[in-house]
């Protein structure tokens, strides 16, 4: 396939108000494409691997942006850049996860312009996918990755159906950790879906990570008190510490009871499609002390079940490690 | 080559392009009565370098394009034009941007400062690039333009970083003669620390 320097010919809107970006989001439907810092977005086009009719660039809709603290815990604007957030005083006490995760993402000037719903509604850096290929998530019929000259070191151990493409998304992980809930909106409402709902595998949709309609832009990111201030681990595992996704990363948050854990959210990213929740090992983990000893009782649980590609099998014992290390304390 | 077949073509080419330029215009006035609300117009005003220029952009036109192109600033570098090597790196409201990947319409009601706009009127240069010639920073230089816009910003923010921290800050930008210590080194001069 062709490599292009430019972009392809495409329409571009900028509105200013949200219903105006809602009118045009139901206008265009699957021929428009949402853009916030479109660092996800121009590669798609200058490749010419994705043809859509219009941008829709929500930056200038002031509604979609910031930090505000709501009734139980805090709402962040869709367009809330990760350089906002990893700067942010209340995230960063009450909800540091997040701000590390989102301090992990590409590279900073990445980070400057890219939006918090960007990086969650990412799609899969599958390069058989991204190189244009009609494989079953663009549409077609067969999966590249997925065979026995396959280059797939960096596909799905688990929740694979057809496409064994994982979630590129650090962020995502935090949220599902903290168990955010996504709101999306349309002309006709809005929704609040639970983070773990929010993205889909390719069993529910193989065309799309999320589970956000044509019509419909994910508007804010709402974070419940739940988790504020507990104790949280995050490490990424990456070729490369900058501009790299995740191996695998995991994100955990712990609420204790004195020395002991008395309940915790353990979420994979780089693993499966979604975001992957080890709920093995929560259960195994409450109730313990953050020692060596229980680590070593509960990361073997990290990797039971999974299925591992011809050149992947190293994410079993890395996912194992990450456990071990969130459980030594 | 025929003169008889490229003065044809060339004549085609001209009916061709009239009628789409003619059927272009149709179809805009009429859009202009349904012109969804957000739509971008073509002139549009930009602060570059503190100097505000006119300049005709197409919507889907990145900045890079526009200041190499069509401002004549080509001190800003196209590397890999996919946002990954930081060749293109720009300020925008004192902030580090890739320029590939920034639409110029983006950035209309925002100051861009390129590499161009660091040196003062008499010419003297900014610390950063001079303490970057006094450091041999650069190998073939052609990553220089950005790693000096990133190295900027950087201590715009916080004057005196550890080395550490212009590390970090200076992550986003390539340099395939792998000179990154020697930029660093500049980073520390710059700041007035011994490096």
């Amino acid at each position: 396939m062709a490599s292009f320097d430019v972009m392809p010919d495409v329409q571009l809107y900028q509105p200013a108000e949200l219903d105006d970006a809602l009118n045009l989001a139901e206008r265009f439907g699957d021929s428009g494409w949402l853009v916030g810092g479109g660092q996800d977005t121009y590669g798609w086009l200058k490749d010419r691997a994705k043809n859509p009719q219009a941008m829709i660039e929500l930056n200038g809709i002031d509604a979609l942006s910031g930090i505000s603290e709501t009734d139980d815990g805090i709402e962040i604007g869709a367009t809330t850049t990760l350089r906002e957030i990893i700067r942010d005083e209340r995230i960063n006490r009450d909800y540091s996860l997040l701000a590390q995760a989102a301090g992990r993402v590409a590279s900073p000037q990445i980070r400057n312009v890219g939006t918090l719903a960007g990086n969650l509604v990412q799609d899969a850096r599958c390069w058989y996918y991204r190189r244009g290929l009609a494989c079953y998530r663009a549409g077609g019929n067969i999966c590249y990755a997925d065979g026995p000259e396959s280059m797939n070191r960096e596909h799905a151990v688990f929740g694979a159906s057809r496409c064994v493409a994982v979630s590129p998304s650090d962020t995502a992980t935090a949220l599902v950790a903290l168990e955010a809930r996504m709101i999306a909106e349309s002309t006709s409402g809005r929704r609040s879906i639970a983070a773990e709902d929010f993205f889909v595998g390719p069993d529910t949709h193989i065309t799309q990570m999320t589970s956000l309609k044509d019509d419909e832009i994910l508007v804010a990111v709402r974070i419940p008190s739940k988790w504020a201030g507990k104790r949280f681990y995050f490490e990424k595992v990456a070729d490369r510490d900058v501009w790299d996704f995740a191996l695998v990363s995991v994100a955990v948050a712990m609420s204790m009871d004195g020395d002991t854990i008395a309940d915790s959210r353990f979420v994979c990213g780089g693993v499966a499609c979604t975001p992957h929740r080890l709920t093995n090992v929560e259960k195994a983990a409450r109730g313990k002390a953050l020692s060596e000893e229980s680590a070593e009782a509960v990361a073997g649980l990290a990797s039971a079940g999974a299925k591992p590609l011809n050149y992947n099998h190293f994410k079993l014992p890395l996912m194992e490690n990450l456990v071990r290390r969130a459980m030594r304390g | 080559m025929n003169p008889q077949l490229s003065r044809r073509r060339f004549i085609k080419a001209v009916i061709a392009s009239s009628a789409a330029a003619a059927s272009g215009t149709g179809f805009h006035s009429a859009l202009a009565q349904d012109r969804p609300r957000g739509a971008v117009e073509r002139l549009i005003s930009l602060n570059v370098n503190g100097q505000t220029r006119r300049v005709d952009v197409a919507p889907q036109e990145m900045l890079a394009h526009t200041l190499r192109y069509k401002l004549g600033l080509s001190g800003t570098k196209i590397g890999c034009n996919r946002g990954e090597c930081g060749a293109c790196t720009v300020l925008i409201d004192g902030v580090t941007n890739y320029s590939c990947s920034t639409l110029t319409h983006g950035v209309r009601t925002r100051a861009v400062q390129t590499v161009e706009g660091l040196q003062a009127a008499d010419g003297t240069l900014h610390p950063v690039q001079q303490a970057f010639i006094d450091e041999l920073s650069p190998q073939c230089g052609f990553c220089t333009p950005g790693q000096v816009m990133s190295a900027v910003a950087l201590l715009d923010e916080n004057p005196t970083p550890t080395r550490e921290e212009a590390r970090q800050a200076m992550s986003g930008n390539l340099c395939r003669c792998g000179a990154y210590d020697h930029y660093l080194n500049g980073v520390m001069r710059a700041s007035g620390q011994n490096s």
